[in-house]
C-alpha cells in the first residue's frame, strides 16, 4: 500500500471521503486515510444509477473484512454511474482511492456547495 | 472511524514488544491488547493454509486442576468423557449450566491421572475459574489459576510441525494429545490441537520463554497472523466462536456439539441437554455461504434465527458464515435471505465445513 496522500486536485469532506469536481459532474471515493482504518476491503456495496445523494449522508457501504461503514457523499446530486468494477476487486479502494478506487460519478444539484469542502491541506490538519 | 487510543488497564503478552516493532495493529480484546492484524488479513490466512501461521494466543485463560477427586470433578464439570480421557489426551468439551445454557468451550488437556490443565476463552477465563472453585466443593481437589505460568502459541499450517520440530529434543505428539518437550532447551507443553482446521501445535510456555520461541519459529518461517486471520480460519471450518456461535441462551445440541456431551457421564447440564437431544433442537447452527455481500454477527434471517458470524472468506472468495435457523430450514442446500441493514441477500446452508483442504 502507497504511503499515505491527499492530491492537491481533490476536494476533501471531513468524513474522509473525496470529491474530484469537474463542472456539474464530481467522482466520489473515500480518502487514504479511511481505506486505511478500514483494512483490507471485501466488499463494495454500490447505489443505484439514479438515486440521488445529500452531501453529509451515507450513499454505499464498504465492507472490510471486520467492519462495515458508511461512504458520505461530499455533495448532492443524482448518481449518473458506480464504479461497477468493484465488484470484482474492491481491493482496489485499498490499492489506488483516487483511481480505481473510485465509487460513484454524480451530477451535482448545487456546485457551489463544493466551496464548504476541505482542500488537502485543511483535511490533512483534521487527520492530525 | 476513530483510531483505538492506548487503554493502559489491558494486558499485554510477553510478545507485546514483538508485535508493535513487526507493525502490528494492536486492538483491546477480552481485556487485552493484541494484535489483529500485521501485514494483512488476507496474507496471514492465506500463508497459514499454504505454509505456516503463528499466532500468540497467551490471552487464553488456564486452570489447573489436580488431586485424588480431579477426573471425577471435571466429569462432573464438563461434558465430555474424562474417564476416557488418557495421559497425553487432548478432549474438547463444553461447560453448561443445569439449564443446558453454555458457559464456555474448553480443551482439557490430561497431565497425569491426577493432573488437568484446562484452556478457556479469555473473555470467560474469570468467570470459569469462579464456576470451577464454585463447584469444587465436596470434591478433593485443588483449582489453580495457572493462566499467569503460561503464554501460549499457535503454529498452525501444512508447514508447522516442521518447523516446531526443528526446535524439539523429541518427536512432537499427534493430533489430540499432548507431551511436554524442551524446545531450545526450555520446558514446554506441546499440544497437537488448534483452531484453524489446519495441523500444527499449541506450545503452552513459560511466560519468559515466549519471545524465544516465536523468534525461532518466525525465522524458520512461520508467519505472526493476528487474531483477525484466527476468526476467518476458524470460520472457514465451522469452528464456534464463544459470544459469537456458542451463548448462555443456547444449548450444545442447537450448537452442533452434541458430540461432545456424554450425558451418561451426568455432567452439570446433563439433563437439560438430554432432553433437548430427545426432543429434537427446535434450532440448528447452520454453516452458510452467500454470493454477494457479507452478514454480520446479529443480522436476522428472514423467516426466523439470526447470523452469528460471518466473514469474506480468503480461501474461497465469498461471503461465509454461521447462523442459528429453525431447525426444519437447517439441511444442506436450504435457500436463506437475510437482512444485512435493511437488504435481503441470499445465501445457501452449506455443508460443513466450509472449507476443506484441497
Amino acid at each position: 500500500m502507497a504511503d499515505s496522500s491527499y492530491p492537491a486536485e481533490l476536494l476533501y469532506h471531513p468524513e474522509h471521503d473525496w470529491a474530484q469536481v469537474d463542472g456539474d459532474v464530481a467522482t466520489f471515493g473515500i480518502t487514504w486515510f479511511a481505506q486505511d482504518a478500514l483494512g483490507e476491503v471485501v466488499f463494495f456495496d454500490p447505489p443505484e444509477v439514479g438515486s440521488s445523494v445529500t452531501a453529509g449522508e451515507s450513499y454505499a457501504e464498504v465492507e472490510s473484512v471486520k467492519a462495515v461503514s458508511d461512504v458520505v457523499a461530499p455533495l448532492s446530486g443524482e448518481i449518473i454511474e458506480v464504479n461497477l468494477g468493484l465488484g470484482d476487486t474492491p481491493e482496489a479502494i485499498n490499492n489506488d482511492p483516487y483511481g480505481d478506487g473510485w465509487m460513484v460519478k454524480v451530477r451535482l444539484s448545487d456546485p457551489s456547495e463544493s466551496d464548504g469542502l476541505l482542500d488537502a491541506a485543511a483535511y490533512e490538519a483534521t487527520l492530525s | 472511524m476513530a483510531a483505538a487510543s492506548a487503554d493502559t488497564s489491558l494486558k499485554r503478552t510477553p510478545l507485546h514488544d514483538r508485535h508493535v516493532a513487526a507493525g502490528a495493529r494492536m486492538v483491546p480484546f477480552a481485556g487485552w491488547e493484541m494484535p489483529v492484524q500485521y501485514t494483512g488479513v488476507g496474507p496471514e490466512h492465506l500463508a497459514t493454509r499454504a505454509t505456516a501461521g503463528i499466532f500468540d494466543v497467551s490471552h487464553m485463560g488456564e486452570i489447573g486442576t489436580s488431586g485424588p477427586d480431579a477426573a471425577r470433578f471435571l466429569q462432573h464439570l464438563v461434558s465430555n468423557d474424562v474417564d476416557k480421557l488418557q495421559t497425553g489426551g487432548a478432549q474438547y468439551s463444553v461447560l453448561c449450566r443445569e439449564d443446558g445454557g453454555v458457559l464456555d468451550d474448553l480443551f482439557t488437556y490430561r497431565l497425569g491421572a491426577d493432573r488437568f490443565l484446562t484452556v478457556s476463552n479469555a473473555s470467560n477465563h474469570d468467570s470459569d475459574l469462579a464456576w470451577f472453585r464454585r463447584r469444587a466443593e465436596g470434591f478433593d481437589v485443588e483449582i489453580e489459576d495457572a493462566a499467569p505460568r503460561y503464554a501460549m502459541l499457535a503454529v498452525q499450517g501444512p508447514q508447522a510441525r516442521e518447523i516446531v520440530q526443528a526446535l524439539a529434543d523429541a518427536p512432537l505428539p499427534d493430533r489430540f494429545t499432548c507431551r511436554h518437550r524442551l524446545l531450545r532447551g526450555r520446558r514446554v507443553l506441546v499440544a497437537g490441537t488448534g483452531y484453524t482446521g489446519e495441523d500444527g501445535v499449541e506450545l503452552l510456555c513459560d511466560p519468559d520463554d515466549a519471545v524465544l520461541l516465536w523468534d525461532e519459529a518466525v525465522r524458520r518461517g512461520a508467519v505472526p497472523a493476528g487474531l483477525a486471520a484466527r476468526d476467518t480460519l476458524r470460520l472457514e471450518v465451522c469452528y464456534h466462536l464463544y459470544g459469537n456461535d456458542l451463548m448462555v441462551t443456547r444449548g450444545p445440541i442447537e450448537a452442533g456439539l452434541g458430540w461432545a456431551c456424554k450425558e451418561d457421564t451426568g455432567f452439570i447440564g446433563a439433563e437439560a441437554v438430554r432432553a433437548v437431544r430427545d426432543a429434537g433442537p427446535a434450532e440448528k447452527l447452520v454453516a452458510f455461504t452467500m454470493p454477494s455481500g457479507i452478514a454480520r454477527q446479529g443480522n436476522p434471517v428472514v423467516g426466523g434465527g439470526e447470523v452469528t458470524s460471518g466473514t469474506m472468506s480468503p480461501s474461497l472468495q465469498t461471503g461465509i458464515g454461521m447462523a442459528y435457523v429453525p431447525a426444519g430450514r437447517a439441511a444442506v442446500g436450504t435457500e436463506l435471505q437475510i437482512d444485512v441493514r435493511g437488504k435481503l441477500r441470499p445465501a445457501v446452508v452449506s455443508r460443513k465445513p466450509l472449507y476443506v483442504k484441497p
